[in-house]
This record gives structure tokens, sequence and C-alpha cells, in this order.
């Protein structure tokens, strides 16, 4: 906070106050060179509005805590340089969409993580497991499906972004998806069947669109929309081959 | 939501795609050739009308345009319409079921009656 102002003056921010029924409120906010927009609204609750609700934690886009909607998009803010996303020195920062507003820009992710949690998104271990170090080819395609995928960090922003998830309150969204899809690929899981089944079961896999719109936007690079392809192909042979 | 509803749903879906694409390619191909004469229902009948492939061929049509229709259409009305996300939910994802069954019925009668009138 000490570093000189730029000379760029002033930004205007425009925030998300307020529970669902909310409304943007205006600050200003002194520029600063690499400003982020995690920046900007730190300053508005250390300097201006102190009960601003936000969350952060690492602030270099390890943890995925500060992911809000930036203009319209949903970001990392802690990874959003003000210069990128300002237009004519303004910046909307809201709460990311899909998830109930708790207030401000805070969220509650509860209903991400219990998708997560029906869509079996979770490691199973197997009895080998317990007997020696598994022995898992990097370059077997299982591992490389897998691989691909791995890397999510659970920030929300897929599910903030798909508008399966707006339509279809049911549906398990591409986090939890892309998750199962990585478990339903890890040899050393014990129940890889079960993860299936849970990922194909009501609104999972076979709901989505393939908008691509997870992919377009998860700021790890991953595509979770080929994921969800890989479950439903998956799905598809093993309902044919008669899998309970 | 039942488990294996929506997965056996996809697979129909898939499927009937499949037999969609080339039935499509051909038909509007054909009728892209055969309107430079008029079109009537005089002059598709005389064109099709006791063949046997024809018949076959929008027979197989139909069946999969009202598979393939019907479950489409159900998806629509549960995602579209307003009640998606209220506490009618569940009876409101049945009536879309049965408003896409009607649907996909309809088509099957209405077409097997025109693929009737061929033979």
């Amino acid at each position: 906070m000490d570093a000189a102002p730029s000379p760029e003056g002033e930004l205007t921010v425009e925030i998300w106050r307020g529970g669902a029924d909310g409304r943007f409120r205006t600050y200003r906010v002194p520029r600063r060179r690499n400003q982020t927009v995690l920046d900007a609204v730190t300053y508005v609750q250390r300097h201006i509005d102190p009960s601003l609700a936000y969350r952060f934690a690492c602030r270099v886009g390890v943890c995925g805590s500060c992911a809000m909607t930036v203009n319209g998009a949903p970001r990392w803010t802690c990874r959003t340089r003000v210069e990128r996303v300002a237009r004519r020195g303004r910046v909307r920062v809201a709460p990311l969409r899909n998830l109930p507003i708790i207030r401000d820009l805070a969220v509650d992710m509860t209903p991400f993580f219990d998708k997560w949690a029906r869509a079996k998104g979770h490691f199973v271990p197997s009895a080998a497991g317990t007997q020696g170090f598994a022995e898992v080819a990097p370059d077997s395609p299982e591992r490389r499906a897998a691989d691909a995928g791995v890397e999510c960090i659970g920030c929300g922003i897929c599910y903030a972004v798909c508008d399966v998830v707006a339509w279809n309150p049911d549906y398990v969204g591409p986090a939890a998806l892309n998750r199962a899809w990585t478990l339903v690929n890890d040899v050393r899981d014990g129940d890889r069947a079960g993860h299936l089944a849970a990922a194909a079961a009501g609104a999972g896999c076979h709901a989505c669109h393939s908008h691509q719109s997870c992919a377009e936007y998860c700021p790890t690079g991953l595509n979770p929309t080929a994921s969800i392809a890989g479950l439903k192909r998956m799905a598809f042979v093993a309902a044919l081959k008669g899998a309970p | 939501m039942n488990g294996r509803l929506e997965l056996w749903l996809f697979v129909a879906q898939r499927i009937s795609a499949a037999v969609l694409a080339p039935l499509v390619l051909v038909h509007i191909a054909t009728m892209i050739y055969v309107v430079q004469g008029g079109l009537s229902a005089a002059e598709i009948l005389s064109r099709t009308q006791g063949s046997l492939w024809w018949a076959g061929f929008y027979g197989l049509f139909v069946a999969a345009a009202a598979v393939h229709g019907a479950i489409g259409l159900r998806t629509i009305i549960r995602e579209m319409a307003p009640w998606t996300g209220g506490s009618l939910r569940l009876a409101a994802g049945v009536a879309a079921g049965v408003a896409a069954g009607v649907f996909g019925l309809s088509i099957l009668v209405l077409g097997f009656r025109a693929v009737g009138a061929l033979t």
C-alpha cells in the first residue's frame, strides 16, 4: 500500500453490496502500478468501508478463494490486473454467479461442494494401495487423461460461468465432473465404476451441452468439457455393455 | 432425479442422431433437386408412391425424429421453463416429460400416416 500512486489517478470501482437483492455501490480507489482487482477491493475494505465482505487467502493464484465476477466474467481477482480489465477507468466487481450470495462479494460455496460429493469426487483407496507403491506409467492413456484434469483447485469459476448450471439447478457442474473423470482414470482408485455411475446419474455428465464456457474461463487452463465428454463416452459404452 | 433415466435418454438421443444425420442429408438434397418441378402433394406422391425404398427411408426417419425431437424438447422445457428452480421442480419435470412424450407420439402418428400414403 506504500507504493507511489501511478500518474493515472483514480479508478472507479463498482462493488456489489448486500445479498441477492443488493445493488452496486461506487468507490474511488487510487491507481497503482501492477494493481490487481483484489488490490482495489482490499483498498475499499481497508480505507473506505470496513464492512465490505469478500474472500481471499494466497493472493498469488494458488488457493482460488478470491474468484469474483469482474466486468461480467468470472476471474481470480488476484491474477487480474486492473489495467487489463478497466474500461474508461471503471471496473465492476460482483459475486460469483450460480451460488447463493452470503453478503457483498462472498458467496456460499456449499452447493458447489455438495455436488462435488454427489458426483463422488473423492478418491477411494483400494486394498492394493496398502501393500506398497502403486506403479502408474506416466504415459498410459488413463494417466494422461487424469493428468489433463488433475490441477483443479476448486475455485468455482467454471461453475459460475456454466449456463447449464444456471438453467438446471440439479446439474452437478463442470468441476465435480472433471474431478470424477480424473478418478475414473486413476488406476489406484478402488471404485472406478462407482465414480462413473455417480457422474452419469441424474443431472450429471449427460446434462452438459458442451458450451465450453468452463474451458474458456478456467484460470488453470483445464478443459472440463473434454472431461465430461470422456465421461459421456465411457458411460455410453458401459450402458450398452449392460453395466449396472 | 432417478439415476439411469438421463443416461438412457442420452443413449437414445445419440443413436437417433446418428441415424438422422445421413437421412437428413439425403432428404434435403432430394428436396432441393425435386422442388425444381414445383412442390405439391401430387408431385411428391407421384415420385415416391409404391416405392418400398422411400417408405422404408421415411419410416426410419419418422421413428428417429420422434425419439430425437421428444428428448430434445423435454430438455429444452426443463431448462427454459420458468419453474425450473422452484419448489414445483419435480412435478414440472414430469410434466415436461409428458409434454415431450405427447409431442413424440404426435410425430409418430402424423409421420406414419404420411408414410402409409406411400404404400
